[in-house]
């Protein structure tokens, strides 16, 4: 008779073989190497932000115990992701998983290859959202929460689930003491824009800026309860150039309602740099709409 | 028809029982106690050089309910393993699985007596296994890296496979989560360095 415990035992370890080629050792740091994953046979690997510390003399170590020189193609501090391009081609890329992804309590193995060979952690799904943003601003398509040990050098490995597919990359640095995954399709959007531009194109307005409550009649007036008082205005910035000024409040920009900063960094995407954009402003307690043109910064 | 979730939890039992049949407490005088690793019917215990460290007298809690006096044959600090000897004879074993063919991501079970509790048993993954793995300490001898919830005085017991057999004496742990084993086929080794070399059993 066929023991399930053994089937499954045999499932994951055979998984961990499977999913291994795509996985390799990153060495961008001082302290212990960590992990990342082909993204493409030519060369491309992506990884952890926060794991490759140097932008030069970066090595990656390939499944057959061969090290290959890695140039940095580019990094997005405030998704914790980071391209490299390794020499010479003919790496195994990672089957990515498309779909549905996985349901909270799901059985999922976390690898990693901070030595020579390929390690496993196994957990379950502890959690799964709508889109978030990283404190850092990083806009992630979907919050995937394990509760996988984090062994050193794991950041910047892959998520697997049981037929092997990776569901997105692990890391330890975006949420303090919570195992997060960054979903394969950021690390798609992320890879494509860091390949195109080198960097991550936001949106940039040059205005420090605190949520502040309206008075009642304008709050009836406008339909909203709270807006952003600028604090600051950046000299020579976008902000500055389009006239906005200590004082105003914003209440809304292009047409979307600005209620509280997050509001704000969301509209400040990489699709509207560049563009003329109404901002409505509450100044001297009357309602006024000023164009400014969005800036762009990396 | 039973679920896979029910027939995985018959399973269970069994390999706990069998990694529990070879799983004694070591009492080292009063400096507490540990857990240690029936590998011979005739009385010979493999446990940890730590467990035994000290100068307390020995003594060997077996399965049964017998409490034994117990001699060291023999004791390697560096690679942290002892092997002792008590009086008996029809002492029950565990099957001895193969250690070089642990796989990362394989299912294992750990027995010992954490914080005391007698024969509590916790379960995970194979995290890795061998020489130079990073982060730990005397990284230049093997080990096997675990996915599982191990404390002080799981130090010495067993570690079983799924089918229940011994692939490494439990050593050490690197905070709640991850822990460390001996794997059974350097086990092996000390111990034939060790019946090998002139009786030199001693009593304390």
């Amino acid at each position: 008779m066929t023991s399930v415990l053994q089937t499954l035992s045999q499932d994951m370890a055979a998984t961990v073989e499977a999913a291994g080629p795509a996985v390799v050792r990153v060495e961008g740091r001082r302290r212990v190497p960590a992990t990342g994953v082909v993204w493409s046979a030519d060369g491309l690997i992506v990884t952890a932000h926060h794991v490759v510390s140097r932008d030069e003399r970066i090595t990656v170590g390939l499944p057959d115990g061969s090290t290959r020189p890695a140039a940095l193609v580019g990094r997005d501090p405030s998704t914790d992701l980071a391209v490299l391009r390794a020499d010479g081609g003919g790496l195994t890329p990672a089957a990515w998983a498309s779909g549905d992804g996985p349901g909270v309590g799901q059985l999922v193995l976390a690898l990693g290859r901070p030595g020579r060979s390929v390690q496993a952690t196994l957990g379950i799904v502890s959690a799964l959202g709508e889109s978030w943003r990283t404190p850092a601003g990083g806009q992630i398509d979907r919050y995937l929460q394990t509760d996988v040990v984090m062994y050193p050098g794991f950041s910047g490995g892959p998520l697997v689930d049981a037929s092997g597919q990776v569901l997105g990359l692990n890391t330890s640095a975006l949420l303090r003491g919570i195992s997060v995954t960054v979903p394969a399709a950021t690390v798609r959007a992320v890879a494509d824009a860091l390949l195109a531009h080198g960097h991550i194109r936001r949106g940039y307005l040059g205005v420090g800026a605190q949520p502040v409550r309206l008075p009642e009649a304008l709050a009836g007036q406008i339909g909203q309860e709270t807006g952003l008082l600028i604090a600051s205005v950046e000299p020579g910035s976008p902000a500055d150039s389009g006239g906005l000024m200590l004082g105003d409040t914003i209440v809304a920009l292009d047409g979307h309602p600005v209620h509280h900063m997050d509001d704000l960094l969301a509209l400040l995407g990489g699709d509207r740099a560049g563009k003329a954009v109404p901002v409505r402003v509450v100044r001297g307690g009357q309602v006024q709409d000023v164009t400014v043109t969005i800036g762009e910064r990396a | 028809m039973p679920t896979v979730w029910e027939q995985l939890n018959a399973e269970l039992p069994p390999v706990v029982d069998r990694a529990q049949s070879a799983l004694v407490q070591i009492r080292n005088g009063g400096q507490g106690f540990g857990a240690g690793t029936i590998w011979h019917a005739d009385g010979l215990i493999v446990t940890n050089a730590h467990v035994i460290a000290g100068r307390g007298a020995l003594r060997v809690a077996l399965p049964d309910g017998r409490t034994l006096p117990a001699t060291i044959l023999a004791s390697d600090p560096d690679r942290d393993l002892a092997a002792l000897v008590v009086t008996a004879s029809d002492l029950p074993t565990v099957e001895l699985g193969d250690s070089r063919r642990v796989r990362p991501g394989e299912w294992v079970m750990a027995v010992g007596h954490p914080w005391g509790v007698a024969g509590a048993v916790t379960g995970g993954v194979v995290i890795g296994m061998g020489a130079g793995l990073p982060e730990i300490p005397r990284a230049h001898h093997e080990w096997i890296a675990l996915d599982l919830h191990m404390r002080p005085g799981h130090s010495g017991g067993p570690l079983v496979d799924v089918a229940g057999r011994l692939i490494g004496i439990n050593t050490m742990i690197a905070g709640p989560d991850v822990g460390f084993a001996v794997p059974l086929h350097v086990v092996a080794r000390f111990l034939k360095r060790a019946l090998a070399a002139p009786q030199r059993a001693r009593s304390r």
